[in-house]
C-alpha cells in the first residue's frame, strides 16, 4: 500500500506556472448579482472600443450567493416611498448607515426586478380573489401593474430555483462570452506604480490549469461577496459546508480592497441570523407569509411578552419600532438560551393549522380545506427547496412534517456581509448630487467624490456585499448596485482616458508570490510520510480551523454567546498576527488547495478588520450580534457614528477613526 | 449534505465538451479522475448542498447523502429539472414520500433580452440605461 503522502485532488500544481498577461480598460472581479448587474449595464454606456473583462472564480450560471436559488426577492420598493425604505434599513441597522447610498439603491432596484421578470423569473402574483398565483400562471407583469405577493412591506415571493441562471444569461449576452473568464480566482488588486492611490490591475490564477493571470486595467469593480467560515460554525464536521451564507465567500472583497488602501466602514457589524437549527433554512416566509411565532422551551411566546417590551425599551428609538431590528430580536432569543429556557421553536404546526381553522370558520368544505392545505404545504416546502435544500433534507431525515411539529431555531455563527441584514464593507462615494451631504476633510470622511460607488482608491469600485453601511439590498439591490458601477466605470474611463496603468511588480514576481504555497509544498513534501502533517508547512484546512477557533473563543462567537471584551479582543488580535505570519507557511499540492490557501489569506485579513473595529468601538452597538462585557450597552451619545479604518499599503499601518453619521431622511417621525 | 457520484451511472461526460459537475460547482468540489473517467466530490465538508451538480448531471449520477454530523440516515431529497420546471421527490426516513413541482422559468432558455441596442444618454447624471425618471428625496432631515 502506498504511503498516504501524495498530492490531493486531480489537478496537481507545478512550481513554474505559465504567465498570461491581459490589458483591459475595465476589470469586473466577481460573477454574482453585483457583477451581473455591471455586465448588463456597462455596454450601454461604453464606446465600442472600450475593453471590458469579467473574471469569475466559479461559473456565472451558478456563482455567488444566489447560486442555489432564492424563494423571495427581499427588496422591491413598488408602491412604497423610497424614504420609508431608508427609514426601515436605518432602524434595522441601529442608526449608523449611509442614507444616501440606501436611497440611491432604492431608486434603481425596481428596474432590476422588472428585468428579472422579463427575462423569465417567475414572480408570484395576487389573483383578483386575493389568492396567490405562482409565477408561471398568466397574470400581468410588474411592469404592467401586476400585484406581487408581498410577505412583508419590501419582500415579494418568487419561484426562484433558476434565479441566478436567468440573471447570468442576460449578463453574459450583454457583455459577450468572449469578455468573460471563468474559474480564475483574482487574489490581489494592484496599485499603479506612478500615480498614487490609483488602481492599475489585478492578479489571480486558474483553478483548472497551472496559469497565473496578470491584468492591467484603468478601473475595476470588486464584488466577490461577504465572508463565511471566519468563526467556528456550530457544525464542525461535514455540516461545516452547510453555512448559512455561501461557503465559498472568503472575505475576498474586503481584503483585496483594504490591502490597496480602500477605507473600510462598519467592519464591526456582523450578521448572526436566527435560522432553523443545523439546516439553516430561511425563516422569513415562516414569520411573514405563514405568521408563525416562536416559543421557548416552556412554551411561552417570549417575544410578545411584557418582559420583552421592557427589554427593548433600553434600545430607543430602535427598540420601539413596530418591526424590531434583527439584532434585537436575536438579543431576546439569546437571553432565552442563556437563561436555560431553550430550545426555541418556530411553531410551524400552530401557524399552518391556523390557516386551515380560519378556512373552516369561513365555511369552507373539507374538500376545499384540503385543497388549501395542498397549496400551503407546497409553499412551505418550496421555501426550502428554492434556496436551502439541506433544510428539506434535514426534515426528511428527521421525519419532520411542519404541520405536526415545530422546528428549533437558533442564531448561527457570525458572518460578515453588506447586502443582507448586515452592513460591513467598503466606504464609497455616493451619487454626485446636491442632496448628498457635503463634508470637508479626507475621502474617508466625505460622502461623495465624483464617482458613485467608487472606493477611496481612484478607479476602484465595489457593489453588493462590498459597499458598507447600507444593508438590506439583497439580491435585487446588489444587481442594481452593479448597474450603477457599470455606468460609473465608463465615466471614469472617459475622464481618465490618458491614464496608462503600470504595475510596480513584474509579472514573474507576482506569479512567484501567488504560487509560493506550491513551491513550499514541493520543497518540503519529503519531510513526512503524512499528507497534512509536516514540520515545515501547514495546510489550508488546518489553518482555517485555527482561525475559526481563535475568533470563536476570543472574538465573540457561539462559544461565548457572542460575548467578548477589550481584553479578549486583544488576545484575538495577537492570535491573528501569528496566524498571518503562519499563513506564509501554507502549502498547496494541487490547484484546489492553492485556492483554499488564498481564501485563507483573505479570511484572516478580513476577520482582523472585524476584531479591530469591535475593539475600537467602545460600546455594544448590535446586541444579539455581539456584546462587549466592558461596554455592554448601546451608547448613542458617544458612538452614533461610523467607524472607518484604512490600511496604508506603504507604511503597512492601520488607522481607525470615528466619522460623523449624517441623516438625509427625516428623523421625526423616526419610522 | 454532501453530493456523491454513483460510479455505475457516471461516464465522466466523455461525450461532452466538459465535465458538467466540474463545470458548475460553485465551490470547485467536483473533479474528474481521468484514469477512471469518473467524477467525485473532493471536499464533502465544504459542500453547500446547492444541488447544482445534481441538477446538471446528464446521467443522473449524482445524489446527496445528508451531512453525517446531524442528519439521521435514510432520507433523501432529489430533483428532476427541466427547462421550465423542477420536480422534487422527498423521501423521509420512515419511508413516506412527498412530491412537489415548481415552475423555474417562464421564457425559453437563451431568450433573455440583454437590450443590446440600448444606449444611455447622459453619462454625467445618475439615470441608468433603461430608466427615464430619477427621484430625489423629499422627506428630508
Amino acid at each position: 500500500m502506498a504511503l498516504p503522502n501524495k498530492p490531493k485532488g486531480e489537478l496537481a500544481a507545478i512550481t513554474n506556472p505559465e504567465i498570461v498577461e491581459h490589458e483591459t480598460d475595465v476589470l469586473i472581479v466577481g460573477g454574482g448579482m453585483g457583477a451581473c448587474g455591471a455586465a448588463f449595464e456597462i455596454k450601454k454606456w461604453a464606446p465600442a472600443d472600450l475593453k471590458i473583462q469579467l473574471v469569475d472564480k466559479a461559473a456565472m450560471e451558478r456563482s455567488g450567493a444566489v447560486a442555489q436559488g432564492l424563494s423571495a426577492i427581499n427588496t422591491y420598493i413598488g408602491e412604497n416611498e423610497i424614504e420609508n425604505y431608508v427609514k426601515m434599513v436605518r432602524n434595522d441597522l441601529m442608526g449608523v448607515v449611509r442614507e444616501d447610498l440606501i436611497y440611491d439603491l432604492g431608486r434603481h432596484v425596481d428596474e432590476s426586478v422588472k428585468l428579472f421578470e422579463e427575462w423569465g423569473l417567475p414572480i408570484w402574483k395576487k389573483a383578483e380573489d386575493g389568492s396567490n398565483l405562482d409565477g408561471a400562471k398568466p397574470a400581468p407583469t410588474l411592469r404592467e401593474g401586476g400585484q406581487p405577493v408581498r410577505t412583508g412591506k419590501w419582500q415579494i415571493m418568487i419561484n426562484g430555483e433558476s434565479y441566478k441562471c436567468i440573471v447570468a444569461e442576460a449578463a453574459k449576452k450583454a457583455l459577450g462570452e468572449e469578455n468573460i473568464m471563468e474559474r480564475i480566482f483574482i487574489v490581489k488588486m494592484l496599485l499603479d506604480k506612478n500615480k498614487e492611490n490609483h488602481i492599475a490591475g489585478a492578479v489571480g490564477f486558474s483553478n483548472r490549469e497551472n496559469k497565473v493571470y496578470v491584468f492591467k486595467c484603468k478601473t475595476a469593480m470588486v464584488a466577490c461577496g461577504g465572508a463565511v467560515n471566519i468563526f467556528r460554525p456550530r457544525s464542525t464536521g461535514e455540516g461545516k459546508g452547510r453555512a448559512w451564507y455561501p461557503v465559498w465567500n472568503a472575505g475576498s472583497t474586503y481584503t483585496m480592497c483594504a490591502q490597496v488602501g480602500a477605507t473600510l466602514t462598519m467592519m464591526e457589524n456582523r450578521f448572526t441570523p436566527a435560522r432553523f437549527k443545523d439546516g439553516y433554512g430561511p425563516v422569513g416566509a415562516w414569520f411573514l407569509l405563514f405568521k408563525a411565532k416562536v416559543s421557548n422551551g416552556n412554551g411561552e411566546f417570549y417575544a410578545m411578552g411584557d418582559a420583552a417590551k421592557e427589554e427593548l425599551k433600553q434600545f430607543m428609538p430602535y427598540g420601539e419600532s413596530a418591526v424590531t431590528p434583527t439584532c434585537l430580536r436575536n438579543h431576546l432569543m439569546v437571553n432565552e438560551f442563556k437563561a436555560g429556557r431553550g430550545p426555541v421553536y418556530m411553531a410551524t404546526d400552530v401557524a399552518l393549522n391556523s390557516f386551515l381553522d380560519e378556512a373552516r370558520e369561513a365555511g369552507k368544505t373539507e374538500k376545499e380545506v384540503k385543497k388549501i392545505w395542498k397549496h400551503l404545504e407546497s409553499e412551505a416546502w418550496e421555501d426550502f427547496l428554492d434556496m436551502s435544500i439541506g433544510q428539506a433534507g434535514l426534515w426528511a431525515g428527521m421525519n419532520i412534517e411542519p404541520e405536526k411539529v415545530g422546528s428549533e431555531i437558533m442564531p448561527t455563527e457570525p458572518y460578515m456581509l453588506g447586502s443582507h441584514s448586515g452592513c460591513c464593507g467598503i466606504w464609497t462615494s455616493g451619487p454626485d448630487e446636491d442632496w448628498v451631504p457635503t463634508v470637508d476633510g479626507p475621502r474617508s470622511h466625505q460622502y461623495k467624490w465624483g464617482y458613485n460607488r467608487m472606493t477611496t482608491v481612484n478607479g476602484l469600485f465595489t457593489a453588493g456585499d462590498g459597499v458598507g453601511a447600507s444593508g438590506h439590498k439583497f439580491s435585487s439591490g446588489s444587481h442594481a448596485e452593479g448597474r450603477i458601477c457599470g455606468k460609473q466605470m465608463v465615466k471614469y474611463c472617459r475622464d481618465n482616458a490618458d491614464f496608462q496603468p503600470e504595475l510596480a511588480q513584474t509579472a514573474q514576481e507576482l506569479a512567484d508570490e501567488i504560487y509560493a504555497p506550491v513551491k513550499r509544498y514541493h520543497e518540503h513534501v519529503g519531510a513526512s510520510t503524512a499528507a497534512d502533517v509536516n514540520p515545515n508547512y501547514c495546510k489550508p484546512h488546518g489553518l482555517m480551523m485555527r482561525l475559526m477557533k481563535a475568533t470563536d473563543e476570543y472574538g465573540g462567537g457561539v462559544a461565548t454567546y457572542y460575548m467578548t471584551s477589550g481584553k479578549l479582543l486583544n488576545i484575538c488580535l495577537d492570535l491573528l498576527r501569528m496566524l498571518r505570519e503562519d499563513a506564509e507557511k501554507m502549502a498547496a499540492g494541487d490547484l484546489h488547495e492553492l485556492m483554499r490557501a488564498w481564501e485563507n489569506y483573505h479570511r484572516i485579513w478580513c476577520v482582523e478588520t472585524h476584531i479591530r473595529h469591535i475593539e475600537f468601538r467602545k460600546e455594544s452597538r448590535y446586541p444579539g450580534f455581539y456584546y462587549r462585557s466592558d461596554y455592554p450597552s448601546v451608547d448613542e451619545e458617544n458612538w452614533k457614528a461610523f467607524v472607518n479604518s484604512t490600511f496604508d499599503p506603504k507604511t503597512q499601518e492601520w488607522k481607525c477613526e470615528k466619522v460623523e453619521c449624517i441623516n438625509v431622511v427625516e428623523t421625526d417621525p423616526w419610522i | 449534505m454532501p453530493s456523491y457520484v454513483n460510479p455505475e451511472k457516471c461516464d465522466g461526460c466523455k461525450g461532452g465538451d466538459k465535465t458538467a459537475c466540474m463545470y458548475i460547482c460553485p465551490n470547485d468540489l467536483m473533479v474528474l479522475n481521468t484514469e477512471e473517467m469518473k467524477a467525485y466530490n473532493q471536499e464533502p465538508d465544504a459542500c453547500w448542498e446547492c444541488y447544482s451538480c445534481v441538477k446538471i448531471c446528464p446521467q443522473g449520477a449524482i445524489a446527496v447523502r445528508g451531512y453525517d454530523d446531524f442528519i439521521p440516515m435514510g432520507g433523501q431529497v432529489h430533483p428532476m429539472r427541466s427547462s421550465d420546471s423542477i420536480m422534487w421527490t422527498i423521501k423521509f426516513r420512515n419511508g413516506n414520500i412527498k412530491r412537489f413541482k415548481f415552475p423555474i422559468r417562464t421564457t425559453a432558455e437563451g431568450s433573455a433580452n440583454e437590450y443590446a441596442d440600448t444606449k444611455g444618454d447622459n453619462l454625467d447624471d445618475e439615470c441608468l440605461a433603461l430608466e427615464t425618471e430619477l427621484k430625489t428625496p423629499t422627506m428630508v432631515a
